[in-house]
């Protein structure tokens, strides 16, 4: 492992563009709420919502110039944590 | 100094603590969507109750102040001290908005008597109680970590003063603010699926 490879400096420019574009997935999230789609809101949310933690994680959280271990093991976390969810509800919603 | 810093094995460290910080989020969501297919109905109403206007304030809030403790590790990467102890004490100040917020916004749920245990609860629809009892749980936890992310960023502000965080070192900024970020990514979650859902 390169312990002494400087790391990755962003600029304020891309840090501002990238707050510009949570703020602007907020208000769509916001606005397609008042929009009634039934049963289709709630996935509908949960991407965008999904949308806005990717751009935090890769770029407040630095996970685009992250090493291996650091992107794999996260992976793996959001991995169990899909399980955790996806399985439990599916046991709850077709017992 | 002399000694060569390990940044890689500093973070990975940090990022283990927050794999645990997600499941244990996680498994709040998990009673969150169960309990929303058994109660959709309720969950709905629950959700009207809440303040739409201070829970879109409070995301906004959050997310202004992980931009600028982002900024605050490119700063100081840069070697600007001023612009550095600006952006964090910025940041700090966000947090307490954020906590003022909760403060009124809990306030009246309590003035209303909604809080775990009251009457209005206890008596009433068991989908609403479920509701109200996650919205407690959920928030309360969420809130406990934005006070200690505020204390994590005011200890590195200080290490900052102090010139023990500089553009060298810095690690202990930038943990502090992979924390930062991760009450961030808890509120991005929390905001629509207590005040969205219909």
């Amino acid at each position: 492992m390169d312990n002494t490879e400087k790391p990755h400096v962003l600029s304020f420019t891309q840090l501002g563009m990238v707050l510009g574009i949570l703020l602007v997935l907020t208000a769509v999230t916001v606005g397609v709420s008042y929009v009634h789609l039934g049963f289709l809101n709630i996935p509908i949310a949960l991407t965008i919502a999904s949308t806005k933690v990717t751009f935090v994680l890769l770029f407040f959280m630095h996970l685009k110039y992250e090493g291996r271990i650091i992107n794999i093991s996260f992976l793996s976390t959001v991995g169990v944590l899909v399980i955790l969810i996806g399985f439990t509800f599916w046991d709850v919603a077709y017992r | 100094m002399s000694a060569q810093i390990d940044r890689t094995g500093i973070k990975i460290g940090m990022w283990l603590f927050l794999y645990s910080e997600i499941i244990l989020f996680g498994g709040l969501f998990v009673l969150y969507a169960a309990y929303l297919h058994r109660y959709p109905e309720f969950f709905a109403e629950g959700g009207k109750e809440l303040n739409r206007i201070i829970g879109t304030v409070n995301t906004v809030v959050l997310l202004i102040s992980s931009f600028t403790v982002a900024a605050s590790i490119t700063a100081i990467q840069r070697n600007n001290k001023k612009q550095t102890v600006g952006l964090l004490l910025f940041s700090i100040f966000c947090g307490v908005i954020f906590l003022v917020n909760k403060y009124f916004e809990w306030g009246a749920k309590i003035h209303h008597d909604i809080y775990p245990n009251s009457e209005t609860l206890v008596s009433g629809e068991p989908g609403l109680n479920i509701f109200f009892g996650l919205y407690y749980v959920i928030t309360g936890l969420h809130g406990l970590h934005v006070i200690i992310g505020m204390i994590l960023l005011s200890v590195s502000l200080v290490f900052v003063l102090q010139d023990k965080v500089n553009a060298e070192r810095f690690s202990m900024l930038d943990n502090s603010g992979l924390y930062w970020h991760l009450v961030d990514l808890i509120w991005i979650f929390v905001f629509p699926l207590f005040y969205l859902v219909l």
